[in-house]
């Protein structure tokens, strides 16, 4: 039976093109892989390449034609022994594309409910722990609990931390499980990722997120992407943690804070803890997450002392925000060391009759959305701090949220307090001039109270 | 069209080598059928066919055994096909169906086999590379004597991070075979073009790496050296670097306008240095095979992938739902 030879697509986009040449004349016989047109598209000039073996029958569509439209018959192609009258085959037409799914409409705002239940049960003993006490102890009870943890890192094991917060790790679990890295970023991340590929939960350890950069394709390509790039079989069970953001005075290449950047990016989680038991709680919980998280620690934070819960496996859930003060007039959102600007905010703003609620997201994917709407639909106003740049910032995220679900609640518009649009400076003064201040927060609460 | 070289003595079977042809046949009919589909809009974005290179995986498979991993770049269905995934699964992935490995969320580039230790498809130049030294380093952590194929191009021999995981792979003597598929073209630019030195495989010496030049369109080559790499592997040694000399007869993707090589040069490849050729003259000279024999294989390839088609077209679309589905475990 003859079969149709058809305009071929040579392009992602290509939908028409001009046949420039036919290479074959009627009665050749061709086999797969010949030759036997020259088409033109928009882009190029691409040969044309048989698939099957026959002879050619009929040309359909004479040399210089142009506007041939995808998948028109061209030309007919013979079987051994068939006349060139008989009839074609009519080749498969492509199917049609699926309809667009229907955008779903919005949701009438309606008040959410916050999940107040609290971190640990009510008379747990407290003990005082740095930062940086919490996140060992937190790398240390998994790795006990889980044969597969390890971590890798630059200055890890020997050296015991660039940051110390590997403390002690090496001796206890061996070079086995804690592994000095060379310094190359991008090749240990990689690696790691297809450690995790491979049914290990790699910890791994960016002596800042700076350097992460290097490392972002495997982080955000493979790492993040993996999961729905094969339908669900497999991902990247891991965790990618080290201090981010500004330190001080470490000038413009040590200093960028990348919370929104990995926010952005579906298939990862991003965690950015402020207190030592967030820390604790959730680097845990990170351990164990089947996903690939971002933990995004600070510098800063690091020695400060906060209460700890005394328990056997304590771990924060992602997802629920912890409103470190409540009030009635305003609401301020933030976390990591945004938190320390947005608490002596509320503190001072209090001596002045002002009492605001402060919410420390402390992950920002996924974000409880309705810890904030909640609060905003109660105080009517909104001020977002972080320390990142304003552009694209989460503060901005959130202020078109709270548009969103609680347009008709807000009695000002939301602010986003953020540092400077400016790379970091060095000098002293003007790194003080590029951070976010208590007193921009206390600025900007004044502005949406009319104060 | 006969392969134009001396058969040399092998010392595999006739059953070995009639499977050989058949796995590098399928491959072959499998990327012709994709090109087909391709050209009349079932198959869209990009799609890089295999053909020419069929002997490199088939051969490297044959130096595999059950547990071993591999992973490779974009140009990985030749790579599925060789380790045993179904080829209804790939082609319906490429026509971006239901009944796709991926269930058709990953396109011709994005596909993986839990199953078959297929760990991707892998789109960006160069980063499977880590990858795979990975899967190497999990191996060697659980200490279960698996190896790890880690393919890449002639290209992707260039990009910085391999050289971060040969370093690496060397220090930890993780158990992972770099196999760099040298067709030499990196896309459209030609070796010399674009790398310092002609020979690839000597690019370890730096990490105390060993490695080989393999005449890639021999089959036999390919396994024999294959076969070497993974004893070393699997003896504790660290990893090993197999250049394997390949061609591709196709454009880099389907796409290519084919301005950067002659029609004579590709015509001359296939013509003298089909691999597929070449098995096809072993069976038939060492009478392991007869025309017809070799003809029977052909119709049941091409039924497979005929059905393989079918299948792709007759999958249905994944369900909007698909969507929102695979972004978190």
């Amino acid at each position: 039976m003859a079969m149709e030879i058809l305009m071929p697509a040579l392009s992602p986009t290509m939908e028409e093109g001009t046949l420039a040449k036919w290479l074959v004349k009627e009665g050749d016989t061709v086999s797969a892989g010949d030759i036997i047109a020259e088409i033109e598209t928009d882009k190029a000039t691409m040969e044309f390449e048989a698939v099957d073996e026959g002879v050619i029958g009929q040309i359909l569509v004479p040399e210089g034609s142009e506007g041939v439209k995808v998948n028109t018959a061209i030309a007919t192609l013979l079987e051994e022994g068939e006349e060139p009258g008989t009839a074609p085959v009519k080749a498969d037409a492509p199917v049609a594309a699926a309809a667009p799914a229907p955008v779903a409409a919005v949701a009438a705002p309606e008040a959410p409910k916050a999940d107040l239940t609290p971190d640990w049960p009510e008379g747990t003993k407290m003990k005082s722990q740095t930062v940086r006490e919490a996140l060992r102890d937190a790398m240390a009870e998994e790795m006990r609990g889980d044969e597969n943890v390890y971590l890798m890192g630059e200055e890890v094991a020997e050296y015991q931390g660039a940051y110390k917060v590997s403390q002690g790790l090496l001796d206890e679990f061996g070079s086995k499980r804690v592994i000095d890295t060379p310094i190359t970023e991008h090749g240990f991340a990689g690696i790691a990722v297809g450690a995790a590929f491979g049914g290990l939960r790699p910890i791994v350890e960016f002596m800042t997120f700076n350097f992460a950069m290097q490392a972002i394709d495997q982080i955000i390509n493979s790492a993040a992407k993996t999961l729905y790039m094969s339908g669900g079989q497999m991902g990247a069970p891991m965790v990618f943690r080290g201090p981010n953001g500004a330190a001080a005075r470490v000038g413009a290449q040590h200093s960028q804070d990348y919370a929104a950047w990995y926010a952005q990016i579906p298939g990862l989680k991003v965690v950015m803890p402020y207190s030592a038991s967030d820390a604790k709680g959730l680097l845990k919980s990170a351990i164990r997450d089947p996903n690939p998280v971002i933990f995004l620690e600070n510098e800063i934070l690091y020695g400060r002392s906060f209460e700890v819960p005394v328990m056997d496996d304590f771990t924060v859930p992602f997802g629920k925000a912890r409103i470190w003060r409540e009030g009635s007039d305003v609401t301020i959102v933030s976390f990591g060391i945004g938190m320390q600007y947005a608490l002596e905010a509320a503190e001072k703003l209090a001596e002045e009759g002002i009492e605001a609620e402060v919410i420390d997201l402390r992950t920002l994917r996924p974000i409880d959305y309705d810890t904030v709407i909640a609060s905003v639909m109660k105080t009517n106003r909104c001020v977002t701090v972080e320390e990142g740049w304003p552009v694209g910032s989460i503060g901005n995220h959130l202020s078109a949220e709270i548009m969103t679900r609680a347009f008709d609640y807000l009695d000002a518009p939301v602010l986003n307090c953020t540092g400077k649009d400016v790379p970091m400076p060095y000098a002293a003064n003007l790194e003080k001039l590029a951070l976010v201040t208590t007193d921009e927060v206390i600025a900007a609460v004044k502005q949406v109270t009319y104060r | 069209m006969a392969a134009k070289r001396p058969a040399k003595k092998t010392n595999v079977s006739g059953d070995e080598l009639t499977q050989y042809y058949r796995d590098m046949l399928l491959i072959r009919r499998f990327e012709e059928k994709a090109g087909q589909l391709y050209g009349m809009g079932l198959i869209g974005g990009f799609c890089h066919l295999y053909i020419g290179q069929e002997a490199v995986v088939v051969g490297l498979e044959a130096a595999a055994e059950e547990g071993d991993k591999r992973v490779t770049s974009y140009r990985d269905h030749g790579h599925m096909l060789a380790c045993g995934m179904d080829p209804n699964g790939v082609m319906a992935e490429l026509t971006g169906r239901e009944g796709g490995y991926s269930k058709g969320k990953g396109g011709s580039m994005h596909m993986f086999s839990k199953e078959k230790h297929f760990y991707g498809g892998h789109g960006i130049v160069g980063a499977q590379v880590p990858i795979g030294a990975g899967l190497a380093f999990a191996d060697k952590y659980k200490g279960n004597g698996r190896v790890t194929f880690t393919y890449f191009g002639d290209g992707a021999a260039n990009q910085g991070q391999v050289y971060e995981t040969f370093n690496m792979a060397a220090l930890w003597d993780l158990p992972v075979i770099f196999v760099i598929e040298n067709n030499q073209y990196a896309m459209g630019t030609a070796q010399q073009r674009s790398t310092s030195t002609p020979d690839i495989h000597t690019r370890g010496e730096a990490f105390g790496i060993p490695g080989e030049a393999v005449d890639g369109m021999d089959v036999l080559a390919v396994k024999e050296a294959g076969e070497r790499a993974v004893a070393h592997c699997r003896k504790g040694k660290g990893p090993y670097i197999l250049e394997i000399k390949t061609y591709r007869y196709r454009g880099h993707s389907m796409s290519d306008p084919a301005k950067y090589r002659t029609r004579e040069e590709v015509q001359k490849m296939r013509e003298e240095r089909d691999a597929i050729d070449h098995v096809r003259q072993l069976l038939i000279e060492g009478k392991h095979a007869s025309e017809d024999d070799l003809k029977a294989i052909d119709k049941e390839i091409k039924a497979v992938v005929n059905a393989s088609a079918d299948f792709a077209k007759e999958s249905p679309l994944p369900a909007l739902e698909e969507l929102w589905t695979d972004i978190y475990a």
